[in-house]
């Protein structure tokens, strides 16, 4: 597959986690993430029976349902060079919390150790493995980009997707002070404690919203659909986006929560 | 006081409403933060003196007895008496013997979260001792008849003008025309108000930052002055501190204090260190003539060698609390007991159980800038995930909870049936959508749209779209299944 990629040659077998999110509410970012990977010489694949990373239960308490999914992708990215995620969340559940999860299965906890070393969110893979600076895409606003705290904390994800944004064409970075500060998702958080993670994204509403970018930028869905959700609630215009989808060349698309263009309700 | 963390959710909804409270958060939000950032930028090695002071922390939870058998040989040959309290009512009666053995009419007292931990305010005055706080933030608080919302900040969630009211309802000699407007004109009222009560004291009760194995000494880390006062001006001075506040020598105090008012106010060094060896000397020409310790365990050697041991390092900094989304959202009462803040997310369990606290563990997004700042380097999201973990194994869980989990790991464990899951709910959503692109409200997500629009799927799944396009990525003849590629 990937004919078309513009081989600058790594040649390295990647297998995309795409993610729940992804691959239920924004299909494109996966897209995304793809054309990133092959325009950098990755052959990408796709197992199309990755099941979650287990994130939801392993953060509610509930370790045996966890590592029963888990265990799911365990076997899904066997055989790969490196397993890709376009989310800090999903990748760091793989690359730091299951050789915990899986530390006393003698046939297991090899294998989450193997997986665990070779998993990467996008934006560190472009950047820390593979050395891309830089990409072919225009994006004509200002954005403004918020760190995931996943990314951020657990992967070390800041300057990677800054460095790439830079070499878009026509796009300017305005930066977010509070940048680092949790939106307030945190998976079942938002839902537990509405009221408290009502407080901590209108926060961060009102803060993108200081910055007088026209775009919001992030490298996690969760995040994204949370930042969107208040922003489009509280009736503001500016647009949010993956941060893959805008390196990718695919900014032209709806932003998160807009209406879709023209067509629409294919399938 | 009696803990209300079983109720978290409604004290957090109350502090969301509570317009004073969100102000003084606002406030406290930016300070401590941009403090503690330029102190610790301030040192090439503040990186550096973390891990020492961790790794010291962790030598000495592992030769913890030892090393309180040193302090405690030490201190009774310097002339104290050590007592050891198993649990907060050995404390209380402890320190209640000794008020009463001095014939005790008044206490002075300096800060010391021991102290709220066993409620020694409410015995003392329950056998009729009056206990005055003489740290500013605390007195403030003891005038509001409420306990502290933060561990070094005691008064955070007050606001001036609330300070101003408080003092003008007490002070009954303050000329009303008397301005109050300043800080530091509350500062000096207090001040002038506390000096006259120390020397009528019987007996002055602090804290302790640490205690030092190696001279017996217990330190005090404070900012007004006050602590000073209390534990010198009385005849009897009164120690009360928990057993992981040891360590081993003088030398491992200077390299934890150099974390520690960095971390905690964003200050090089609080305004006063004061070590105490013991009473006064016969040369000496101040002190207390009699000095006793009370170590209290309450719990904490039960965490000993458990997953919860590294939340033993902690040196009480509040630098959780100060960087914590959730925190700047509810404030420190909200948590309902002592400790708020992450920290008090992980020792509220361990003191009051999970059944008590359970909410507090679960009330984080695992964001992880508390432990990003932990001067001790202490795990703190995986301690409360730790405590998640035993509350889903007692069966403490919500029901809706265990039911969503029971439901989605039906589906997640098996990929094809997951795939079909989101493939409908793709489906369902987008229909629910009718084009909008978001939707105002959703079956099962009111948590989510009570506040925000839900994003509605843009399109059939990725699985969908890569297995219709035989795993390209590009579609192959026409590009009617788009609104895809750019």
């Amino acid at each position: 597959m990937a004919q078309e990629a513009q081989s600058t040659g790594s040649g390295l077998r990647v297998g995309l986690f795409v993610t729940c999110l992804v691959d239920m509410f924004r299909p494109q970012v996966g897209f995304a993430a793809i054309k990133l990977l092959e325009d950098a010489g990755c052959e990408v694949s796709v197992p199309l029976d990755q099941p979650c990373c287990g994130q939801p239960a392993y953060n509610s308490g509930d370790l045996k349902g966890s590592a029963a999914v888990a265990e799911g992708i365990i076997r899904a990215f066997e055989g790969f060079d490196y397993v890709v995620a376009p989310s800090g969340s999903c990748a760091g559940m793989i690359h730091e919390h299951y050789p915990v999860l899986f530390a006393d299965d003698p046939v297991l906890g090899p294998k989450a150790i193997e997986l665990a070393g070779k998993t990467r969110e996008l934006m560190s893979f472009l950047v820390d493995v593979l050395g891309v600076s830089s990409v072919e895409a225009s994006y004509d606003g200002v954005i403004t980009y918020h760190d995931s705290c996943s990314g951020l904390r657990e992967l070390k994800v800041k300057e990677q997707p800054r460095q790439l944004l830079n070499s878009v064409d026509g796009l300017h970075i305005r930066e977010l002070p509070g940048a680092e500060v949790c939106c307030g998702f945190g998976g079942t958080f938002c839902v537990k404690y509405p009221d408290i993670s009502n407080k901590m994204v209108g926060d961060k509403t009102e803060e993108i919203l200081a910055t007088g970018a026209d775009t919001l930028l992030a490298g996690d869905m969760g995040c994204l659909m949370n930042m969107a959700g208040k922003l489009h609630r509280e009736g503001h215009g500016i647009q949010v986006r993956h941060v893959a989808e805008v390196l990718a060349d695919m900014g032209d698309e709806p932003a998160i929560a807009e209406a879709p263009a023209q067509t629409g309700g294919h399938d | 006081m009696d803990p209300t963390s079983r109720a978290f959710k409604e004290n957090a909804k109350e502090a969301l409403k509570n317009e004073n409270l969100q102000s003084a958060l606002s406030q406290m939000k930016v300070g401590f933060i941009e403090r503690r950032k330029a102190a610790a930028a301030d040192i090439p090695e503040f990186e550096a003196l973390r891990d020492q002071a961790r790794d010291l922390k962790n030598h000495t939870l592992a030769n913890l007895d030892h090393y309180l058998e040193i302090y405690e040989k030490n201190a009774t040959e310097a002339g104290a008496i050590v007592h050891w309290a198993r649990d907060a009512a050995e404390a209380r009666e402890i320190i209640l013997k000794i008020c009463q053995d001095e014939d005790a009419k008044l206490v002075t007292k300096g800060k010391s979260m021991i102290a709220e931990e066993i409620a020694l305010n409410e015995a003392l005055e329950g056998a009729g001792i009056r206990a005055l706080e003489t740290d500013l933030g605390e007195y403030i608080v003891q005038l509001r008849q409420e306990p502290p919302s933060h561990i070094i900040a005691p008064a955070v969630h007050v606001l001036r003008e609330e300070v101003e009211d408080a003092f003008r309802e007490e002070h009954q000699h303050l000329d009303p025309d008397r301005p109050l407007t300043e800080p530091s004109n509350l500062l000096n009222e207090a001040r002038e108000v506390l000096r006259t009560q120390y020397g009528q004291a019987q007996v002055g009760i602090t804290g302790a930052n640490f205690l030092i194995a190696e001279s017996g000494s217990s330190v005090i880390v404070t900012n007004e002055g006050n602590g000073d006062l209390t534990q010198t001006m009385a005849k009897t001075h009164v120690v009360v501190a928990s057993i992981e506040k040891v360590i081993p020598t003088l030398e491992d105090a200077s390299s934890i204090l150099r974390v520690l008012a960095r971390s905690a106010t964003g200050q090089e060094f609080s305004a006063y260190t004061t070590f105490s060896t013991g009473p006064k000397r016969s040369n000496d020409p101040d002190g207390p003539e009699k000095y006793h310790v009370v170590i209290l365990d309450n719990g904490r050697s039960k965490l000993l060698g458990s997953e919860f041991q590294d939340a033993l390092r902690c040196i009480r900094c509040g630098a959780c609390m100060n960087h914590c989304p959730v925190y700047h959202a509810v404030g420190g009462h909200s948590y309902g007991w002592v400790y708020p803040g992450p920290i008090g997310s992980v020792l509220t369990p361990t003191f009051l159980g999970v059944d008590e606290a359970g909410h507090l563990p679960n009330a984080s997004t695992a964001c992880g800038r508390c432990e990003e700042v932990c001067p001790m380097r202490i795990p703190l999201p995986k301690m409360m995930r730790h405590y998640r973990v035993q509350e889903f194994e007692a069966g403490l869980a919500p029901p809706a909870v265990r039911a969503g989990l029971d439901v989605w790991g039906f589906f997640a464990k098996k990929p094809m049936l997951y795939r079909a899951a989101s493939r409908i709910g793709s489906f369902v959503l987008r229909s629910m959508a009718g084009g909008k692109g978001r939707l105002a409200s959703a079956p099962l997500a009111s948590g989510w749209t009570t506040y925000r629009d839900l994003p509605a799927p843009t399109g059939s799944t990725f699985q969908d779209q890569w297995s219709a396009r035989n795993g390209r990525r590009k579609p192959s003849a026409n590009k009617q299944s788009a609104g895809i590629d750019a």
